[in-house]
């Protein structure tokens, strides 16, 4: 294929989605799944090996199905808010592109503006700066935002600006071509987005999303000031009734690399499917 | 004779101080195959994709089809779908094989079924010769076989005009002959054809007219023999005598 085709990397680690995989099925098998298997080995002895003192731990920290807490809370938040984040991220990625200059002009702003403040500070705003904000602004008496959807709002809003950079990267790198070709072929332009550019996009974009994805799995770590009862509360809590600092927050980051890893490895996977099929 | 199928009428166009297009005027007529040439830079590429209007206009007239494409009011889609395009770098969507490209567009656009889309996209694969290359992507293609499933892409259109900008040049010397005889065997069924190329042989053997652009103007036209023999410009010589020692 010629050059002028192909699209650009958006990262810099230079995905190359049109060319099948290089490395052989053992290739695979990095580096990252030694530290995979490395971190559960671990967990499993301090499970294991130390039942009056980790084992409380963990099951404390881990939490349960059934009340939604611990890792599960972590993975609902986690789930829920990049569901929406990768909604916002698309709508304002293709708006950020877009020839309407007032469309171009909203995209910016919002990305500009969330880029400049911290997520904690958006969560703790929105959390209780809004209420405050409706009660005696607005007028609502009793107005309160359950701690879940206030972190959810939060964090699409805070993660959606990146998102949409990442959008507007991968849009961006699949060449002009493409788009004279399907409006040559009678497409409009949202026709063009939909089945042409978005689809190329999505491969090229895969693996800076799903660094998005470990890295707000890793920052839901701060709804703990809610008192949201996710991993992070969890270990909190326990060290504030036991004083075990060190035990209890071994096992949290152990929880935390165990599912980024994991996450990593799933999505590297699926890079590789793409990219397979794809040739 | 009826009303050409292609007017355009005193065009200018610039990109920033370049003045791309100077005064162009030319007619087509329909079933006609045109070729046209020219050093790079010349205009003859933007000329070609302001019929589809690719590109605007700065100024002037062009009316394909009895339409006008330089009213706001007119749906420039519906022109495109009675345009096809062919372009230097072939530019067939990446993620879909040679049948999803050529039935995609028939479906969303013309509003096909997908069983009359795949008999288009099987009858058109078999006519540009490569009907066992139905489910392989783009890059599994040489360069000959994805510019002739990108013929096959447009025609699926039932386009009435056909344009070609520079559709061998990015290609091995021993494929550029497998895609002029798909467009050889398209000029001999009538199609109405514009093509910017340097293959002369194509010329000679399809074309009725040829135009020599330069500097954004049309610097001649004659037919291929009237050109190649008597060329009336020295521009004109200079760049004939280039080529064609090539």
């Amino acid at each position: 294929m010629a050059e002028s085709n192909q699209p650009v990397s958006v990262t810099g680690s230079a995905p190359v989605p049109w060319q099948p995989a290089r490395t052989s099925r053992w290739g695979h098998f990095d580096r990252y799944w030694l530290l995979l298997i490395g971190a559960l080995i671990i967990a499993a002895i301090l499970f294991f090996a130390f039942p009056e003192k980790y084992r409380p731990i963990f099951r404390y920290v881990f939490g349960s199905f059934a009340d939604g807490d611990g890792v599960f809370m972590t993975l609902r938040l986690t789930a829920v808010s990049f569901a929406c984040i990768l909604l916002v991220g698309m709508v304002m990625g293709v708006m950020r592109v877009s020839h309407v200059g007032i469309l171009r002009g909203i995209s910016s702003f919002y990305v500009e503006i969330v880029r400049g403040v911290p997520v904690l500070v958006w969560i703790l705003w929105i959390y209780f700066g809004l209420p405050v904000l409706f009660r005696d602004g607005l007028g609502f008496k009793n107005m309160r935002i359950a701690g879940f959807p206030a972190a959810v709002v939060a964090f699409t809003f805070a993660f959606g600006a990146y998102m949409t950079e990442i959008f507007r990267a991968g849009i961006q790198s699949i060449a002009k071509g493409q788009m004279e070709a399907s409006r040559s072929l009678g497409m409009n332009y949202l026709q063009a987005t939909r089945y042409i550019i978005l689809p190329q996009a999505v491969r090229v974009i895969l693996p800076p999303v799903s660094n998005e994805f470990v890295t707000l799995l890793k920052d839901s770590s701060l709804v703990s000031v809610l008192g949201l009862e996710d991993v992070t509360r969890r270990g909190r809590e326990w060290v504030g009734r036991t004083f075990a600092s060190f035990d209890t927050y071994l096992v949290v980051a152990l929880i935390y690399l165990i599912l980024t890893v994991f996450f990593t490895r799933v999505s590297s996977a699926m890079e590789r499917r793409l990219s397979v099929e794809k040739r | 004779m009826s009303d050409p199928i292609i007017q355009i009428k005193n065009v200018h166009k610039f990109f920033g101080k370049v003045h791309a297009l100077d005064d162009v005027s030319l007619d087509v007529q329909q079933g006609e195959v045109l070729v046209i040439i020219g050093p790079s830079g010349s205009g003859k590429s933007t000329l070609l994709r302001t019929i589809n209007h690719l590109e605007t206009v700065n100024s002037g007239e062009i009316i394909v089809d009895g339409i006008q494409l330089t009213h706001k009011s007119t749906d420039i889609n519906a022109v495109r779908a009675e345009v096809g395009m062919v372009f230097q770098q072939f530019n067939l969507f990446p993620h879909l094989t040679a049948r999803q490209n050529i039935t995609l567009a028939q479906r969303i656009v013309r509003k096909r079924s997908m069983e009359e889309a795949e008999r288009t996209a099987t009858e058109l694969l078999e006519r540009v010769g490569i009907p066992e290359k139905a489910d392989s992507y783009p890059g599994q293609l040489s360069g000959g076989q994805q510019q002739r499933v990108a013929i096959a892409r447009a025609l699926a259109m039932d386009p009435k005009i056909m344009l070609f900008d520079e559709p061998t040049s990015a290609l091995d010397p021993e494929m550029i002959k497998e895609v002029l005889e798909v467009m050889l065997d398209l000029a001999n069924s009538g199609m109405t054809m514009l093509c910017v190329t340097h293959e002369m042989g194509f010329a000679r053997a399809a074309a009725r007219r040829m135009v020599f652009m330069d500097e954004g103007k049309i610097v001649e036209e004659n037919t291929p023999e009237g050109l190649f023999s008597a060329p009336k410009s020295d521009r004109t010589k200079l760049f004939l005598s280039n080529i064609l020692d090539r």
